[in-house]
């Protein structure tokens, strides 16, 4: 196969709609989760809000108004073919440059800062960026852009292997349970099991991005989502913690090969308003 | 929202004492926005006993730091931010006569005894809601700290509001009681 010559400008135009199209565009799988939710919900105060959360969508998609006022930070996961060229310049200059200009162009909020100085850079660029490569000449890019009332309530455990599969279930329901009404309930639960700290947290944050209502393939994980998302739902914290049936939209769980010696499990919460987009070049 | 109760503010303390946790108002008339470095300051002053940017009597103060306003709209996305962040300045707050505090998420043992003391409500607005929190916003103007950007005071001027009611003057919190209710072993 030749190889496809790709200017970085594409790149960045890319990342600006994407991070307009996010922040603007709340997904139909989550839009359906909202109105089935409504159906289940038996706290009028819980129903209340996700009349709100629907009507919110609504008027976000049709006036351009962001859902939330925590327009997030970015993270692109980005998987470019082993037979791309990119040119006339580099890759990471050309997402943040995109970035740059989605959050100017959008009207959307600079949260990004020094995390010691805490002095704000005013463009919410950099974005994280996650790269790998992959056979063909195409470039996928998954964008989120990931509030952090839900992020600050994410933790990662490496657990000894005694610990178990009720161990890590215990830990991905307690954590739900600790975070109550701070992440923005009804949340996605992203949970990653498996590989190293690091590994287990990318993971779990690569599972978000899959659409509420889809299975693992794998059927014994399928069936553990399913038993988490039960337990977490029996919480009873609620829309917005304030009481209720739904606390959790859905459970993504995603695993890799790990150490005789670990199982290392991460939770990454996603709060309703799961803003994320993908493009492919 | 069916079943709301509308509320102007200033709130006299007759208003106050008869909401209870569970309600659902409409807040409509003037109400000011502060976050973390807004609190710090307004408690300065407090201290130093200087006089403050807005009277507080009867005031409710709004958590938010909303999104920059596109052409033509007073305000951006506008919903709630978190609460706890703001107890270790609330009491004080309402001891100078706050009587609203809008936010998200539960508050601190500290918050709720001033709560209780001097007659004061908690609501909780929808976190994640910006774009339609943002409708209710009539007109938004900067009162103090504009160099604080989205963290600036603001004089919002709001129409029907949609908030509700999690702690009230009784020492009632609904992020526990409502928890509890639908909370399964
Ligand atoms: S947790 Fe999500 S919905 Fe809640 S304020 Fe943050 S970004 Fe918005």
């Amino acid at each position: 196969m030749g190889v496809r010559e790709i200017p970085v400008d594409r790149i960045t135009e890319v990342v600006r709609r994407l991070c307009i199209e996010a922040n603007t565009i709340l997904g139909d799988d989550v839009v359906a989760a909202l109105e089935t939710s409504l159906a289940i919900e038996e706290s009028p105060v819980g129903q209340d809000v996700f009349r709100q959360l629907i009507r919110n969508a609504d008027i976000a998609r049709t006036e351009g108004i962001p859902l939330c006022q925590d327009t997030g930070m970015v993270v692109v996961f980005l998987e470019i073919g082993q037979d791309v060229h990119l040119t006339r310049g580099d890759l990471e200059t050309a997402v943040n440059e995109g970035v740059r200009q989605g959050y100017r162009d959008g009207y959307l909020r600079a949260s990004t800062l020094d995390p010691l100085t805490r002095k704000n850079f005013g463009d919410n660029t950099p974005a994280v960026i996650h790269t790998r490569i992959v056979p063909g000449d195409r470039i996928k890019v998954a964008l989120a852009a990931k509030g952090f009332g839900s992020e600050n309530m994410s933790q990662v455990a490496l657990f000894p292997p005694s610990h178990g599969i009720d161990g890590i279930k215990k830990f991905v329901v307690g954590r739900v349970d600790a975070a109550g009404p701070n992440p923005c309930p009804p949340v996605v639960v992203g949970v990653g099991i498996g590989g190293t700290m690091e590994k287990a947290a990318i993971l779990s944050k690569e599972s978000l991005l899959r659409p509420i209502g889809h299975r693992h393939p794998n059927p014994d994980i399928s069936q553990l989502e399913l038993e988490l998302l039960k337990e977490i739902n029996n919480l009873g914290i609620g829309p917005q913690g304030l009481g209720g049936r739904i606390t959790a939209l859905d459970v993504h769980i995603e695993t890799y090969p790990t150490h005789i010696g670990s199982i290392p499990v991460a939770v990454n919460l996603q709060c309703h308003s799961g803003r994320h987009k993908e493009s492919i070049i | 929202m069916p079943g709301s109760v509308v509320i102007h503010p200033p709130l006299s303390d007759d208003t106050v004492d008869k909401l209870a946790i569970g309600d659902r108002v409409l807040i409509s008339g003037v109400i000011y926005s502060a976050r973390d470095a807004a609190h710090k300051r307004l408690v300065e002053l407090i201290r130093e006993n200087r006089p403050l940017p807005m009277d507080l009597a009867g005031q409710i103060i709004y958590y938010v730091g909303p999104t920059p306003p596109q052409p033509g709209m007073p305000i951006g996305a506008a919903g709630p931010t978190t609460s706890y962040r703001m107890d270790p300045y609330a009491p004080i707050l309402i001891e100078k006569g706050l009587k609203g505090m809008i936010g998200k998420g539960a508050r601190g043992d500290a918050v709720i005894e001033a709560m209780k003391r001097y007659r004061a409500v908690y609501f909780a607005a929808t976190g994640g809601a910006g774009a339609l929190i943002s409708k209710t916003i009539k007109r938004a103007e900067v009162v103090a700290y504009e160099d604080l950007g989205t963290e600036a005071i603001r004089r919002l001027e709001v129409e029907e509001f949609p908030a509700i009611v999690v702690g009230d003057v009784r020492g009632n919190d609904l992020y526990r009681d409502g928890r509890m209710r639908y909370r399964r072993e």
